[in-house]
């Protein structure tokens, strides 16, 4: 498994466990012994949970899937640290070469009110899903695909909406903001079509309910600053400024457009 | 859901919009303690330049209106802009408590700084100190030696007292800290964000809470060191009971204004 390794690490490891939504939970302890340092994390709980199916105990519950950090499907709070220590990487991109031999690894579920754990460190984010339903889209009229480069764009206007647009919805936002809001997420999806021609049309309608439906689950932004630490796609809180500044004008521009909601 | 009320109304059923008034009122609040610092020099120049100063502030816009009437309307102004600051912080921090979880095993902060994670008592407290500031040197409750109309008087007999000297240098120490976060996060709120001028952002509001910090602190500071001192006398009384004096009455309307 390591043939390039720089050795291996023998570990302990805080694992929160919890049956199920109504469970209260508690943090287990497990050792684990001779994990490559070439490991992705995901992959030390793999091994963890091959040795607990063995030995025929419960694995940990945790969600993955591409693996490679584009898919926003994982998130674990390590150390008290949204997607551990290393900066700009999902839970799927950090190794263990992060970390030390003998080293005590805390391994928390993200916790916020609309996050539910489902069980152990899975949660349940569908009140991102309703805050994309809301608004996170654009409406075309399909058929014949239209011609390329008809509608022209800015350079700096396709940049930016596209480093908004790296977000992957994993909740580390949420996860990491000590108010448990999710205007990091919520901006990022706003602007990354407000920014653009494409996104003009529904803009005004767009901001206000998505930013409204964001206020049903989550808490409210102090600029703390911690979401753009937490996110592994390094999304700027720029993007909140400007949505703060998008919804007081689409307030007013939706009172005039009397009703496109 | 609540009905949404008419526009502008509507913005304040939302946090975003309650972020606003947030924002607006802390830079009205700014505003006035930048002036409230600045005019409190006058200490400087003496009990009577001191005196003079206020009278000033009651005799702003005289040649419109009555006295005192631009005076009360500042500070009607004012309460209006804490009550809002307040309350909007009230059912802000409401909102996130109840959206928040916490972590069981603790969590670290990486962005956010002692100031941010504060504000919520550093603001009580400053809300606290107002309070006690004009029962202080606007009522004159806990001050035996008040004299209404010698604002230089009240300061000394005030903070020649070592605990409540203490106690004004503490609270205008979470008041630099406060507005050390505030006058940053505000820009944000109001949505003021451009590449150029974003790292100006935060040295404004060093600057400001510096400046804030030092002029606000050195009036406790240098009346204990006995440097802002008239001796337990009342220059400001003494020269308007002579003035009364030459101009032969027996205290009238001038010991009136006192």
């Amino acid at each position: 498994m390591s043939a390039t390794g720089n050795g291996t690490l023998n570990l302990r490891l805080r694992v929160w466990r919890q049956d199920g939504p109504g469970d209260a939970g508690r943090f287990e302890t497990y050792d684990v012994g001779g994990i490559s340092s070439d490991a992705s994390f995901l992959e030390m709980l793999d091994v963890l949970n091959e040795r607990l199916t063995l030995e025929g105990r419960e694995p940990i519950t945790f969600e993955s899937d591409c693996r490679e950090g584009i898919c926003g499907t994982c998130g674990l709070m390590i150390n008290g640290r949204a997607h551990g220590p290393q900066k700009g990487t999902a839970t799927c991109q950090l190794h263990m070469r992060e970390f030390s031999d003998g080293d005590l690894i805390t391994v928390e579920p993200w916790r916020a009110g609309s996050f539910e754990v489902i069980r152990d460190l899975a949660v349940d984010r569908t009140a991102l899903d309703r805050i994309i339903a809301a608004g996170g889209y654009i409406s075309v009229n399909t058929g014949a695909a239209p011609d390329a480069n008809l509608v022209p764009v800015p350079k700096e206007a396709a940049e930016s909406a596209f480093d908004a647009a790296a977000c992957i919805g994993c909740g580390a936002c949420v996860a990491a903001c000590p108010n448990s809001a999710a205007q990091l997420f919520t901006a990022a999806k706003v602007q990354h079509l407000n920014l653009l021609p494409q996104g003009q049309p529904e803009r005004w309608a767009r901001t206000e309910a998505m930013v409204e439906t964001m206020e049903q689950f989550f808490g409210s932004c102090t600029n703390h600053g911690e979401c753009e630490e937490a996110c592994p796609k390094e999304i700027s809180i720029d993007f909140i400024a400007w949505t703060n500044r998008d919804y007081v004008r689409a307030k007013l521009k939706n009172r005039k457009l009397a009703g496109q909601r | 859901m609540r009905r949404e009320l008419p526009w502008p109304l509507n913005l304040y059923q939302s946090a975003v919009g309650k972020k606003w008034v947030m924002a607006l009122t802390g830079l009205a609040l700014l505003g006035f303690v930048l002036v409230h610092m600045l005019g409190n020099l006058h200490l400087y120049d003496g009990p009577w330049e001191t005196h003079e100063y206020a009278e000033t502030l009651r005799d702003l816009g005289t040649e419109v209106i009555p006295r005192t009437w631009v005076l009360w309307g500042l500070r009607i102004g004012l309460i209006a802009a804490f009550g809002l600051h307040i309350h909007s912080a009230y059912s802000l921090t409401r909102m996130s408590r109840s959206a928040d979880r916490r972590y069981a095993g603790g969590r670290d902060y990486i962005a956010a700084n002692y100031a941010s994670r504060t504000m919520r008592w550093t603001g009580p407290l400053v809300g606290l100190f107002v309070v006690y500031h004009l029962a202080d040197l606007t009522w004159g409750h806990f001050n035996p030696d008040y004299i209404r109309g010698d604002p230089y008087h009240n300061v000394v007999a005030s903070l020649s007292n070592l605990p409540v000297a203490i106690w004004y240098i503490v609270a205008n120490v979470a008041l630099a800290v406060h507005i050390y976060h505030g006058a940053w996060s505000m820009f944000q709120s109001l949505g003021i964000n451009s590449p150029r001028w974003n790292p100006l952002r935060r040295r404004l509001a060093q600057a400001f809470a510096t400046v804030i910090l030092v002029g606000n602190l050195s009036f406790p500071i240098l009346v204990q060191a006995g440097v802002i001192d008239d001796g337990g006398r009342s220059v400001v009384r003494e020269r308007l009971e002579q003035a009364d004096h030459a101009a032969g009455q027996t205290p009238g309307p001038t010991g009136g204004m006192l």
